[in-house]
């Protein structure tokens, strides 16, 4: 008897076993070869095979250009739609898909979903899906609409980060969740809404609500625990800035003891802004970070005096240990809201009558084209690449800006006709670089502004202004430019005028296109060399976010973006706001009441692909 | 005809008089104390009950709508709704009620906060100044009368007086 059982309970595991195999396998498509290993876990790994797309800025140098040249100026007239899918959430939509082992990736805007799409079969369908537990309150402190910037991979891990300050860490294969930690504190106005972005075993995070009068800093944490490893403040006291014994700025302006604290009317730094809420860049061999720092708070400049240090500041920082390099302030006692969390580019480039350098490139928010040596923070060049009227240059000697005095915030007093407005020349959405042809592609605003100083309130949990502003077109009454600039020549090439601003990334490939979508709803492909448009394609909404391209299993090269207007400047849609007030969603609403006639909401991933 | 003209003088005389009128000790100006209920919905299940109205006497003074107006940017209310065009939290200029237009309404939306971003406010300022900020509130959309609610500022214009906004719509729009 006992025997019978024993070998019938065998022969039905067996069997049950024989079923599993023979019916769960999906069925494929001849032309997919699957991967029969197990898929690369680590990104080092990933990063080697330039047909995907592992981090939101395509590589840790923040080029965004893909080597992928199948889609090329000769036939990309005849691309078309291959699929789409919708994330469901009428927010704006600024992330990155990430293409990894042959599966698509994308955060949505609060509350923040996130979609595994399956390549290998046809349509890419739902792998899995993550919602994570959010608390809904962190809209009310969430300055530009409810975005997200895109996730990041490493370790076999999916990292991202929530508008209400988890950064959560998904098994990418199944998305169960391996760890997650709370980093932020709504009630203190804390959001995150940056990509990470995920160095050797450490995943970096920085804050956002420069709004709220946060206090502004960047940490690591353990890729395989979730557990914080160090944090950089960018105010106060050096030890909690990290700068320490290692730090020698190029600049005198930047040197000093416990700057952080001194160049602040007493205790302002505690609600004194410089958060990061934008790009890193990491060189392996200097094994440095670079991250710039966010505005500081409140608008009002009248109200804060000083320096007002380490907002508006590029860092360069060593990962391992967060301990400072050097740092650079762009706008010392920023008057403009001048956030520098843009992205830097790092180059190493033959200039005119020189040698080989290491360089970053950096379309900043004050309307110039900063050409930095990485090593040391020397600033090389800084040429205008838009209507600047708020200063009159930057002193390379001194590293300052020369003030416009006729510019200067006051209080109780109209300023009128700033440019750039206060989203910058260029705001968070990176260019793109081809080493083929020399040139960023950067996408620009072209926004003036009449900006009124007020008194300011700190209320924790709530804004932090002290100001009235409204926005308008700068000059040519284009309010967008994706623009291409000779980064060796230091000059504008050619550009693209757009009506709204131009506020999606950037791509660039080597079939020498370049790739970008607008807020009127069409995506672009340009001629890499000349800036005629080839392609456009309308889509169902305006297009905030960052495009994409990789070479899918099937061995075609397909390139996808998301669209989804809203953000700063498409608030006036995703979020219902009324043009009746110019002051509306911080003044960019009076810049953009058109926008509602040319769009509607929208949450679709396109994915392009030729016949 | 005299005494209809007398009577007419004397009403005007007593509205003006509110309109003027500023309160030291403040009494409580409203309250659910009434003992209605403050629906949210426009559905009920069967027979309707007459819904009791709350009157907020904030909103036929001036000087408390101008108080409201100070405080609406004083607690930093401005921050998200701007000049009522709105940012991070809905315009309330327009006739498009998330949760509802009446006094106890907004009210409420003050005191207790809503889930979708509005902070509550409830113990943390003083049951009067929010009244008057209720009475403000509804003068951006134009739903208290123009000669109570406040003229043009002394700011960069960036919209109409709300003394000037009219009433968009009769039909208040309440939504869930």
């Amino acid at each position: 008897m006992r025997t019978w059982v024993a070998c019938s309970l065998v022969l039905m595991t067996a069997f049950a076993g024989c079923n599993r195999a023979n019916s769960t396998r999906p069925k494929q498509l001849p032309y997919i070869q699957r991967y029969t290993s197990s898929p690369a876990t680590s990104l080092a790994s990933v990063l080697a095979d330039d047909g995907q797309w592992v981090m939101a800025p395509k590589d840790y140098a923040n080029t965004r250009f893909s080597s992928l040249d199948q889609i090329n100026t000769k036939n990309v007239g005849n691309l078309q739609a291959a699929w789409t899918f919708s994330t469901g959430i009428l927010r704006g939509h600024e992330a990155a898909p990430l293409i990894v082992n042959n599966t698509m990736y994308i955060v949505g805007p609060f509350p923040n979903p996130v979609f595994a799409l399956d390549l290998t079969r046809p349509g890419g369908p739902l792998k899995w899906q993550y919602k994570p537990a959010v608390i809904s309150g962190a809209k009310g402190v969430a300055c530009c609409d409810w975005v997200n910037r895109g996730a990041a991979f490493g370790d076999g891990k999916i990292v991202f980060n929530t508008l209400d300050n988890q950064t959560i860490a998904l098994d990418a294969n199944t998305g169960a969740e391996v760890w997650k930690t709370t980093l932020g504190d709504i009630n203190q106005g804390e959001t995150i809404t940056m990509a990470p972005l995920i160095v050797k075993d450490k995943v970096l995070v920085g804050n956002a609500g420069g709004e709220f009068g946060v206090r502004g800093w960047l940490q690591a944490l353990d890729l395989k625990t979730g557990k914080p490893v160090w944090k950089a403040f960018h105010t106060g006291p050096d030890t909690d800035c990290l700068i320490g014994p290692d730090f020698k700025p190029f600049y005198p302006l930047d040197a000093g003891k416990d700057l952080g604290v001194k160049t602040w009317s007493p205790e302002s730094w505690r609600q004194g802004g410089g958060t990061m809420w934008g790009w890193i860049s990491y060189d392996p061999q200097l094994n440095l970070i670079y991250y710039g720092t966010g505005n500081p708070g409140p608008w009002n400049p009248e109200l804060r005096p000083g320096d007002n240090k380490w907002t508006a500041t590029l860092f360069a920082r060593d990962v391992d240990t967060g301990a400072a390099k050097w740092a650079y302030q762009f706008q010392p006692h920023d008057n403009f809201d001048y956030d520098a969390v843009n992205e830097s580019t790092l180059l190493d480039l033959h200039l005119p009558g020189g040698q080989l350098r290491k360089v970053l490139v950096r379309a900043e928010r004050n309307g110039y084209m900063y050409m930095i040596d990485r090593a040391n923070g020397q600033v090389l060049s800084a040429d205008p690449y838009a209507f600047i009227t708020s200063t009159k240059g930057i002193d390379l000697k001194t590293g300052r800006p020369i003030e416009n005095p006729d510019k200067q915030p006051k209080s109780g007093k109209v300023i009128r006709e700033i440019c750039p407005a206060v989203p910058g020349a260029k705001d968070w959405q990176p260019s793109a670089y081809s080493p083929r042809t020399g040139l960023l592609y950067v996408p620009s605003e072209n926004l003036c502004m009449d900006f009124e100083g007020l008194e300011a309130n700190y209320i924790a949990g709530t804004p932090y202004l002290g100001a009235n502003i409204r926005y308008y077109a700068g000059p040519g009454g284009n309010r967008g430019e994706l623009l291409a600039w000779d980064v060796v020549h230091r000059k504008k090439v050619w550009g693209v005028k757009e009506r709204f601003p131009t506020y999606s990334g950037a791509v660039a490939t080597a079939g020498d296109l370049v790739f970008y979508g607008t807020m009127d709803g069409w995506f672009k492909a340009l001629d890499a060399r000349s800036g005629d448009t080839l392609w456009k394609f309308k889509t169902d909404s305006g297009i905030i976010s960052q495009p994409v391209t990789w070479r899918g299993p099937d061995g075609k090269q397909y390139v996808a973006v998301l669209t989804g207007v809203g953000g700063w400047p498409g608030a006036i849609v995703s979020g219902d706001l009324d043009p009746r007030d110019a002051g509306a969603g911080d003044g960019f609403v009076s810049a953009m009441s058109d926008l509602p006639k040319f769009t509607e909401k929208g949450s679709t991933l396109y994915v392009f692909a030729l016949p | 005809m005299r005494n209809a003209l007398l009577l007419a003088s004397c009403l005007l005389a007593a509205a003006a008089c509110r309109r003027e009128q500023r309160e030291i000790v403040h009494s409580p100006a409203a309250s659910h104390a009434s003992g209605g209920i403050v629906r949210l919905s426009e559905l009920q299940p069967g027979q309707p009950t007459p819904e009791v109205e709350v009157r907020n006497a904030s909103e036929e003074k001036a000087y408390d709508i101008n108080e409201g107006k100070r405080l609406f940017a004083a607690y930093n209310c401005s921050g998200c709704h701007s000049h009522g065009g709105g940012g991070i939290g809905p315009a309330l200029m327009d006739n498009y009620w998330v949760y509802g237009s009446h006094p106890e309404n907004i009210h409420d939306t003050i005191v207790e906060g809503r889930p979708n971003g509005m902070p509550s406010f409830g113990g943390k300022i003083p049951d009067y100044q929010i009244w008057e900020i209720v009475a403000y509130v509804r003068s951006l959309s134009g739903l208290v009368n123009p000669t109570v609610a406040p003229s043009r500022d002394d700011h960069m214009q960036v919209k109409v007086a709300e003394q000037s906004k009219k009433e968009e719509s009769t039909e208040e729009k309440k939504k869930p």
